[in-house]
């Protein structure tokens, strides 16, 4: 192997096509000759194409980015940090984000899932705070057809499960869908909170010239060697069995200790900065501290503790292996590092040390291997601008229709028949079978466990809880990106509502295909300028995010996939809301105006129609409302349930209501309102006794207020044994209950 | 020396592990396989085979719902 | 009333213990690595992973050198509890009779279960409301209690709510001297009525009765 490239200037195209192996262009190698006045040697070489991977660098999403609210008066950290952080109060901060780990999962679904968890769990205790929860997002092929999809469904789950259940983390929610367009590229997105007091919160940056960088953790391998810019930044082919040595695995136990011990040291003040080990491994890690601190590192390969024999190194500083963090510490509090992780059986070894050079020195076998300005690998790749090209002939042009699914859900058939189809289809029976193979309850936290209600809900140690939703949507951005994409964030804020919550920030991951093609370009630019108007009306800042592109196989992309993680706060964790319905004889409304349409829906779906546009549009005042008025009548305690009309339109609503409290209801739907229509984030199913659902939406302030009226609609009463809507359907709640009950469990 | 511990599920005791895989095979076409059971191996190198055993007993195996056969790699 | 909560490295349910323990009396955390069980009138070996699961559950965490203590401890008539994982524990340090093995599913299982006690007059149940079910939760991947010889059962899974295949649908076994106590379930997770029930206080409660009742005598 060369070592540091000689003297030679170059200018013109390439004459080698080592970078192309590496998944460089032509343009982005003479760039980065020209930066460096010379050619990369093949250390240098290997860590900026990791670096200027679309994984690491955001190429092709950076700027739009930039079009995200991000600041909020909660904010204690926004994006660009290991996970953003919102204030809880209570001198307490809530860190958070999302993560994908789309293309590793489809490779080894097991193994993908759970080191997603594991990688998300450390950039939330790279910040100090300790992970309390974890919530992940699914979506695969349809499982009722492909044997590839029940596969990966089943494997990704038990990787979540396996890694979060060992880590003592609980998974408190999370979402799975399918869809024909995920077959080929599945989407596994993890996100996670922790708790930190203020003061224990930390930053990356690395600081103080002379400071020692230390490694913590297990030792390296050639785990993931070139994965990010292998496996995430270009789109699937034939023949990726070969990709298989090249997967992450992930050891939970591990993780565990350097968690308790990571904490230890931050609690003991022994730190001056943190940082986890990911995507990209000691490259990206430690350029990234040196950049934010505006400083140098040192690094010496033959320090790096190593699980095999003869790695070169570039393979020690791109290897992804696992459970690893990388920490500055002032030289003279080494030794009490030293001791801290002797005592959680944590491997801790100074590795190299903080210059005032400004540039990343690696040394190997004695020699300077890599000598790179550390502004070249963090903030000189070139950032593209998409060119969007809106589809001529809408969305049938991208996506062929779905195939349909059954004569129980055509036109001609019985309503009742097509709930019970819809109950029983893939997107809307019970996740129990998924769920319950996590625990929910470990950390004695979770006040609303999954199915209890539309969020999850974490008591706090300040007496006060919050709330968290994670909500992704596909088929309807496909439709429509900019409301689709909008819809998303709405969505989530209307499950915050059901449980009382107040939105206080939000993550998200935009999964998308090939951003070089115009069509991908423009669904990416919609959705984002959907996500940036919801987050302006809902007053939410972004505080982190992810972007995972290229997801996308010969047969076309996925669906615009963009998933949002939202956090909320709600002031007494006992008058936490609920789905079910209760009592017999309490009233049932409808409140939040609702204009649902048949386009976009599941129903549509299941019927085999073709994707369509566009979506209802939506009215922000008038959801902000709705959204106010469920709150604070469920944070008031007059309400019995409260959930939010979404898949499968008001139908489908009051039947998991109906199934949830195991009672039926007598309904009759408002003149026209297509019971199957949908329109999400806007509206609400809410019963309890009929004072109290006539006080909903009246403002103390009385009309003065300036909040325009909430409509508030009484459909019908709790009762009997089966869901009746007047004229349209009756089934009774136990047919209602098994259809549910069986659609997935076939699946797993 | 080198030493291989093959540990499997004592007899009699149900082994769901050893069903699955069994039931899984003929759905990819292989037919007359039966008496499926799945269990574990221990590979080490030891300077006095004869205490292997001792080993088993004590950590390596429980002996309550496990059985074990020891292989020594004379080659190694 | 003083517990101790023994500590592994993995322990995931430690903490959990911890708080459920202070709504009945003092809990102090015992580390793995220290013989020390600072007079405390009573053991709990949580849930969680000790060692990962490595080699089989339980089988590295009983070696430890708090073991060594507690073992003292057990032979002396002192109280032990273990939950989930700290069952698995007991069983492989001998201080209990029997072996837990994969679940039927051969998944992790999370479920909220009723467990019938079969046995009111143990230290740990003689708090128990006579004729009546605990629901508590279990979570579990290796929870099927299997034993070839009798044993003094002390709780059962309710007909139906057998989450792992267990023989007899054993939920909680004791040893013969009775003041060493296993079950899967978890009680420490049954004690706040903001999170679920509150049927798995009884269980503290009785360990506290019964200590008092001995340094009464």
């Amino acid at each position: 192997m060369s070592r540091v490239g000689g003297g030679r200037v170059v200018s013109g195209a390439a004459t080698d096509s080592r970078h192309a192996a590496l998944g460089l262009s032509d343009l982005e190698y003479d760039r980065i000759v020209e930066l460096l006045g010379r050619e990369p040697g093949d250390t240098e070489l290997a860590m900026l194409s990791l670096m200027w991977s679309e994984h690491c660098a955001y190429k092709h999403s950076r700027r739009l980015l930039r079009r995200l609210p991000t600041e909020g008066p909660a904010v204690l950290m926004g994006p660009g940090e290991n996970a953003g952080v919102v204030d809880v109060g209570g001198g307490l901060g809530l860190a958070f984000k999302v993560e994908s780990h789309n293309h590793p999962s489809a490779v080894e679904p097991f193994q993908g899932a759970a080191t997603g968890v594991g990688g998300i769990l450390r950039d939330v205790f790279a910040v100090g705070a300790r992970p309390i929860a974890v919530l992940d997002s699914l979506r695969f092929g349809e499982v009722a057809r492909s044997a590839r999809s029940r596969y990966l469904l089943e494997r990704a789950v038990a990787g979540i499960g396996h890694y979060g259940n060992s880590i003592g983390v609980p998974t408190i929610g999370g979402e799975v869908y399918f869809e024909h367009a995920y077959e080929q590229n599945c989407l596994v997105n993890a996100m996670c909170l922790g708790l930190a007091p203020q003061a224990r919160l930390i930053r990356a940056a690395a600081a103080g010239p002379g400071n020692v960088l230390v490694l913590l953790g297990a030792l390296t391998g050639r785990d993931g060697i070139g994965g990010a810019s292998v496996l995430a930044s270009a789109e699937f082919g034939e023949g990726d069995a070969d990709k298989r040595p090249t997967v992450q695995i992930g050891d939970p136990f591990a993780e565990k200790k350097l968690l308790e011990c990571s904490l230890e040291l931050l609690d003991s003040e022994l730190l001056v900065s943190l940082q986890d080990l990911g995507a990209a491994g000691l490259t990206s890690s430690a350029s990234e501290m040196a950049a934010k601190g505006a400083v140098g590192l040192d690094i010496d390969c033959d320090r790096v503790p190593l699980r095999e024999p003869g790695m070169e190194p570039f393979e020690i500083m791109v290897s992804e292996s696992q459970e690893r963090m990388l920490c500055v510490v002032v030289p003279e509090r080494v030794p009490d590092v030293v001791a801290v992780c002797e005592r959680w059986e944590i491997r801790a070894t100074p590795i190299g040390e903080v210059t005032d050079s400004g540039r990343m020195r690696i040394r190997a076998g004695g020699e300077l291997v890599a000598d790179l300005p550390v502004g070249i690998l963090v903030d000189d790749c070139p950032v593209y601008d998409l060119a969007p090209v809106a589809p001529e002939g809408g969305p049938t042009s991208i996506y062929p229709a779905p195939e349909p699914v059954s004569a129980a859900v055509d036109a001609a058939g019985s309503a009742g028949d097509t709930l019970l189809a819809l109950l029983a289809s893939a997107n809307l029976a019970s996740r129990l079978p998924v769920f319950e193979q996590y625990d929910p309850v470990v950390q004695s936290r979770t006040v609303r466990r999954p199915d209890e209600a539309d969020a999850a809900v974490l008591a706090l140690p300040t007496g006060e809880a919050i709330a968290v939703s994670i909500d992704g949507n596909g088929r309807r951005v496909a439709c429509d990106p900019r409301t689709g994409a909008a819809e998303v964030v709405y969505e989530c804020a209307a499950n915050l509502a059901c449980v009382g919550g107040e939105p206080l920030g939000l993550t998200n991951c935009l999964n998308f295909g090939n951003p070089e093609k115009g069509h991908v370009a423009w669904q990416l630019s919609e959705a984002v300028d959907g996500i940036a108007a919801a987050c302006e009306a809902l007053s939410v800042p972004v505080i982190g995010g992810n972007v995972s592109l290229y997801n996308e196989a010969p047969a076309g992309p996925i669906y615009p996939t963009p998933v949002i993680g939202m956090v909320g706060r709600l002031p007494d964790p006992a008058r936490a809301g609920r789905l079910a319905f209760g009592s017999e004889g309490d009233a049932i409304a409808i409140v939040g105006g609702f204009h649902p349409s048949p386009v976009g829906s599941e129903l549509a779906k299941l019927r085999g129609e073709p994707l369509a546009a566009p979506l209802p549009p939506l009215d922000a005042i008038a959801a902000l409302g709705a959204h106010r008025a469920v709150r604070e009548a469920v944070r008031a305690g007059t309400l019995t349930s409260a959930h939010d009309i979404a898949e499968g339109g008001i139908a489908v609503a009051l039947a998991e209501c109906c199934v949830a409290g195991n009672v039926g209801a007598r309904v009759e739907l408002p003149e026209g309102l297509d019971p199957f229509a949908e329109a999400f984030g806007r509206a609400f199913v809410v019963s309890g006794p009929p004072e109290a659902l006539a006080g909903i939406g009246a403002e103390p302030g009385g009309p003065r207020s300036g909040h325009a009226a909430v409509p508030v609609t009484v459909i019908g009463r709790v009762g009997g044994p089966a869901l009746e809507l007047e004229g349209v359907l009756g089934v009774p709640v136990a047919a209602l209950a098994e259809a549910r009950a069986g659609g997935l469990a076939a699946a797993l | 020396m080198r030493v291989r511990v093959l540990v499997s599920p004592k007899r009699g005791i149900l082994d769901p592990q050893g069903q699955a895989v069994e039931r899984a095979l003929p759905a990819l076409g292989f037919d007359g396989v039966s008496n499926v059971h799945v269990g574990r191996l221990i590979e080490l190198d030891v300077d006095d085979p004869a205490r292997v055993p001792a080993m088993c007993d004590a950590l390596l195996t429980n002996p309550l719902i496990e059985d074990y056969e020891i292989v020594e790699d004379v080659s190694a | 009333m003083k517990f101790g909560i023994v500590r592994f490295p993995g322990s995931c349910d430690d903490i959990d213990a911890q708080l459920a323990c202070e709504r009945v009396g003092e809990a102090v955390l015992l580390w793995h690595a220290d013989r020390d069980l600072q007079g405390v009138d009573a053991v709990v070996i949580p849930g969680g992973f000790s060692y990962g699961d490595y080699l089989r559950a339980g089988a590295i965490a009983r070696f430890a050198p708090v073991m060594e203590s507690v073992a003292e401890f057990a032979r002396e008539g002192g109280l032990v509890l273990g939950i989930c994982n700290g069952f698995q524990v007991l069983c492989e340090a001998g201080l209990l009779p029997g072996a837990l093995l994969p679940n039927v599913s051969l998944r992790f299982v999370f479920r909220q279960v009723r467990l019938e006690v079969v046995d009111s007059e143990t230290p740990f149940t003689r708090a128990c409301e006579p004729g009546r079910t605990l629901s508590i939760p279990a979570k579990h991947a290796s929870g099927r209690y299997f034993s070839p010889e009798p044993v003094d059962v002390v709780l059962r899974y309710a007909p139906g709510e057998n989450p792992n295949g267990s023989q007899d649908d054993i939920a909680g076994v004791r040893n013969a001297a009775g003041n060493v106590f296993g079950l899967m379930p978890h009680p420490e997770h049954a004690v706040d009525p903001l999170t679920g029930s509150v049927d798995g206080l009884s269980i503290f409660e009785s360990m506290r009765v019964s200590v008092e009742a001995r340094v009464a005598a």
